[in-house]
């Protein structure tokens, strides 16, 4: 799966509908596939996180509570596709380069693998604009790391690279720059030799998806994004010429 | 142990061959901003190439608002 929209693979309502159209496909594809590589094809980076162009447009050209039924209905929406992606019967491997930030973080945390070169970069800045990660982040960040990690990125908003993401358990391989993709195909090559059923099993048994907690999630995001302080943070993130925009 | 001035002459080598400015063209005190070009995508590139550089973490909030390179050696001096 290649993400391919400028300026850097942002998370709206056109990626959504493709995402949606992309997932509906997968259980098909179990017949042919044993692996899925997401990747982006944009030199920035692999994905920036979620609209917040977008969201901030929506959320300014209608009331409070109509905003805030469609943040709810997104989020449901995204939430399913990224459930769908987490318990898909294939292999997933997030082959990253550059910014994966906020909900390009949350894309690859759904993926089983993820595989970097090492000018990666990760972040939750979600904090910035007065919301928590609202993708699935932190249940599946806590499902994969240790709460000391979790919360440093989640608390201070900071970027790390992919070699302190390897040493944390987060990313399983760092390459050279350019070589995520070729790393991703070698390794999907390997998981291809084995019993699709067996390796199933493995997945499914290893990586549970954190249901009760994602459904938590998409309530406190709903709760905090109803408030003020929230428009004034898109604004401030919209209209900001920072060099480093993502932090307070 | 580098020093200081070994740290920002590195930097300043690292920089000028990443976004392809002429080495001489840079100096110390200079806003690295726009003496580079450079925007926030790009910053954080830097960010990364200096990282892994010198094998250190640097916080992006301990370099909100620094602008030059001789305070960016500095933070990075301090955690080598």
């Amino acid at each position: 799966m290649s993400l391919h929209r400028e300026p850097c693979n942002e998370l709206g309502s056109q990626s959504l509908v493709e995402l949606e159209k992309f997932v509906s496909a997968l259980d098909d594809l179990q017949e042919d596939a044993h692996s899925l590589i997401v990747y982006s094809t944009l030199k920035c980076g692999f994905c920036a996180g979620a609209d917040l162009r977008e969201l901030y447009q929506r959320s300014q050209a209608m009331d409070q509570a109509k905003a805030a039924e469609g943040v709810r209905d997104f989020l449901e929406r995204i939430h399913s596709v990224l459930n769908r992606i987490d318990a898909a019967p294939l292999t997933t491997i997030a082959a990253v380069h550059g910014v994966t930030f906020g909900g390009g973080f949350e894309l690859a945390l759904a993926c089983d693998l993820i595989i970097a070169d090492k000018m990666a970069r990760f972040c939750f800045p979600e904090l910035r604009l007065g919301l928590i990660p609202g993708f699935g982040g932190i249940p599946r960040l806590k499902r994969d790391l240790g709460n000391a990690i979790v919360r440093d990125l989640l608390l201070t908003g900071r970027s790390i690279n992919a070699t302190k993401a390897q040493q944390i358990g987060l990313v399983s391989q760092v390459v050279s720059e350019g070589e995520a993709l070729r790393a991703a195909q070698a390794t999907a090559a390997q998981i291809g030799k084995f019993d699709r059923q067996t390796a199933l099993t493995a997945k499914h048994f290893i990586k549970p998806v954190p249901v009760d907690e994602l459904r938590q999630e998409i309530e406190l995001f709903c709760a905090l994004f109803s408030r003020p302080a929230v428009q004034a943070g898109l604004k401030k993130f919209v209209e900001s010429t920072d060099a480093q925009p993502y932090l307070p | 142990m580098e020093t200081a001035e070994k740290t920002l002459e590195e930097i300043l080598t690292l920089a000028a061959a990443h976004f392809k400015v002429a080495r001489e063209k840079l100096s110390p005190d200079e806003d690295f901003f726009k003496a580079l070009g450079i925007d926030s995508l790009q910053t954080l590139d830097l960010l990364t190439k200096l990282e892994n550089h010198f094998r250190v973490e640097l916080p992006d909030y301990e370099l909100q608002g620094v602008t030059d390179f001789r305070t960016l050696a500095t933070k990075i001096q301090s955690r080598l």
